[in-house]
């Protein structure tokens, strides 16, 4: 605030003695555009969401930004690596097509197919984590507000849960039912339910006990209403916190299970699957299983940077997080 | 405390009785386990055989009968046989697992030595250049796919330097350079989001604690800086890094199963990735109890520690 009014003053006639001296009682000189620059680069993820977003839009646009589909072969274009390699392209008159960042080992486009990857991958974290945060915002708003057996039973079923080594029971599944997107869905809301119980469970108890609670109580509101309208209100910082720091264990987790081969079915191109196949090729095309991954490791750091500015904003008491 | 240790035992055991049931159930609805002797049309086993191999596994049984079967045998310590090999599957996990411990110790020791000294560093410094390299450091190791690590890993030190080797360990190899060679980038890759978990959570906890009444007091009576960090500050700080041990223990676990289908391991992970597209379910069993049985025992230990390095903390 200070800041401003001081900037605008200055900003009127070259040197001012009045100005001079109030910005520098109160210690503030003026900015450079660097400067200003940096401080709202520090101050809001900028760069994270930017990231994001950019993901998002090549997610939806796939089909209006990708050069070919993400199924078309091209024999002449096998292997071919990304477009700064002149050479290769001199060399292989025959292949018409320059691919930007290459292209895999029956010359289907890299950037295309992550681009479509893109597409797959974002949409299963996205409802797998909104499944398990439904699931999981729920248990916790009940077990913490009506408490004894209810919260003993969520809160051990909770514990148990935690135990089981999801990613072995993840592929016995995948084996058992057959890969398919849907069940890759299934088996992550399964894992991202339980995560967040406990916070919320422990917010809800902190916010039962207060006296508009009571008050709404005295007037009538049933269970679900005080929970619904008065309690959750109260709660939804925590559990938006707790989803952003979710997504991208959820991401990789898909990535981890495409790339053991239980994921998403080998012929859709996601990330994860692109890595596990550009691994055969990696000491001839080491852009197939390269760029793929940079761009999981992009979307979960942003992901991850941008759920940590959140949480510090929103929710700092889940600082240890 | 005794209450809560015998409530803690027994929802340890539930947990283990919900994990192999799991396992049990899928594996029953993946397919006849007997298809792997023979397929439906012959190769030679007749009916009687399958007849007789079905009444030995108890397979011509209830489900439900079947786990209570298998359950009294693993009270009485008895695994049973793998099917594919008929050899006991506590000797197959046996063999196994000395591969994965020395993996998951290694990969231990990396996170607790990389993560906990940056993160006491980039908390003392904070805002220097140490600060960001910590912070680096970790917002990578947790965004970074294991499995990526390792190929990148591969691609810069194996194919292109050539400097370490791309796994299979060698085993018939006697001189042992080459073996701690082999071990070097599987350590990392497993280690590194450990490693970055415990510096963040070593860094918050340190902040917190330079901040307080007794760091301070510490400080006016005298004590040297290295003093107050090392003694003073770090004791406390270690709290959370403890907590969270035994989830990096089944991170371990997980990771193993990628770690060792990257870098060609032969350990438990590989194994049990092996047992599943094999429908070897005893096996199957086997691990994911052995796994379940780990996961309750680090936790159950990492309580306990939680209580001596604070006091405060009584389970009531």
């Amino acid at each position: 605030m200070a800041q401003e009014t001081t900037t605008a003053d200055t900003q009127s006639d070259g040197p001012d003695i009045h100005n001079l001296m109030a910005s520098q009682v109160i210690g503030i000189h003026e900015q450079t555009f660097g400067q200003k620059f940096w401080y709202v680069l520090r101050r809001w993820p900028v760069v994270p969401i930017a990231i994001l977003v950019a993901m998002l839009l090549a997610a939806v646009f796939a089909p209006l930004l990708s050069p070919t589909g993400p199924r078309d072969i091209n024999l002449r274009g096998r292997a071919a690596p990304p477009f700064w390699n002149q050479e290769w392209y001199d060399d292989n008159p025959k292949n018409e097509q320059r691919y930007l960042l290459g292209a895999d080992h029956v010359g289907r486009d890299v950037l295309t197919r992550m681009l479509y990857g893109a597409r797959i991958s974002l949409m299963v974290a996205i409802i797998s984590l909104t499944a398990g945060v439904v699931v999981g915002s729920a248990v916790g708003l009940v077990a913490g507000y009506y408490g004894g057996f209810i919260d003993e039973f969520s809160m051990r079923t909770v514990d148990v849960w935690n135990a089981l080594p999801f990613l072995l029971i993840a592929i016995l599944a995948a084996v058992t039912f057959g890969q398919s997107v849907s069940i890759v869905m299934i088996l992550l809301a399964l894992i991202a339910w339980a995560g967040g119980v406990r916070n919320v469970r422990a917010e809800v108890l902190t916010l039962k006990t207060r006296d508009y609670i009571a008050l709404a109580r005295i007037s009538g509101a049933s269970d679900f209403r005080i929970i619904m309208r008065h309690i959750l209100p109260g709660v939804v910082n925590t559990i938006v916190v707790l989803a952003t720091l979710r997504v991208g264990g959820l991401i990789l987790a898909e990535a981890s299970l495409s790339f053991l081969g239980a994921g998403i079915p080998a012929a859709t191109p996601t990330w994860g699957n692109m890595i596990s196949e550009g691994r055969e090729w990696l000491s001839t095309a080491w852009w197939i299983a390269v760029f793929p991954g940079i761009a999981i490791l992009l979307v979960v750091m942003s992901v991850n940077f941008f759920g940590d500015w959140l949480r510090d904003r929103w929710d700092p008491k889940l600082r240890q997080l | 405390m005794r209450k809560y240790l015998i409530q803690r035992f027994f929802f340890g055991v539930l947990s283990l009785v919900a994990a192999t049931l799991i396992v049990f159930v899928l594996s029953r609805a993946q397919g006849d386990p007997l298809l792997l002797y023979a397929k439906p049309g012959g190769y030679g086993v007749s009916p009687e055989q399958i007849a007789a191999l079905e009444a030995k596994l108890a397979l011509d049984r209830p489900l439900m009968v079947q786990y209570l079967i298998w359950l009294g045998r693993i009270v009485r310590g008895d695994m049973g046989e793998t099917l594919l090999s008929e050899r006991a599957v506590s000797d197959v996990i046996g063999e196994k697992l000395g591969a994965t411990m020395q993996l998951g110790l290694l990969a231990w020791l990396f996170a607790t030595f990389v993560g906990v000294p940056l993160g006491v560093l980039s908390a003392v410094k904070r805002g220097s250049v140490w600060d960001y390299i910590g912070r680096a450091f970790a917002l990578f190791g947790q965004a970074a796919p294991v499995f990526f690590l390792g190929i990148i890993g591969i691609l810069l030190f194996a194919v292109q330097l050539g400097w370490l080797p791309a796994g299979l360990r060698p085993v018939q190899d006697p001189f042992w350079p080459s073996q701690a060679k082999a071990l070097v980038m599987p350590t990392i890759a497993l280690g590194w989001l450990p490693a970055a978990v415990y510096l963040r959570l070593t860094r918050s906890a340190m902040l917190e604690v330079l901040d307080s009444e007794y760091v301070k007091l510490a400080r006016a009576k005298g004590a040297s800086g290295r003093a107050v960090i090392w003694r003073h500050a770090l004791r406390n700080a270690l709290i959370p890094p403890i907590t969270v041990s035994a989830l990096v223990l089944v991170g371990f676990l997980e990771g193993s199963v990628v770690v060792e289908a990257v870098f060609a391991w032969p350990g438990i992970g590989r194994m049990a990735v092996e047992s599943i597209h094999n429908n070897d379910f005893p096996l199957l069993t086997g691990v994911i109890l052995m796994f379940a049985v780990l996961y309750v025992v680090g936790s159950f230990i990492a309580d306990i520690a939680y209580t001596i390095v604070d006091p405060r903390i009584r389970y009531d």
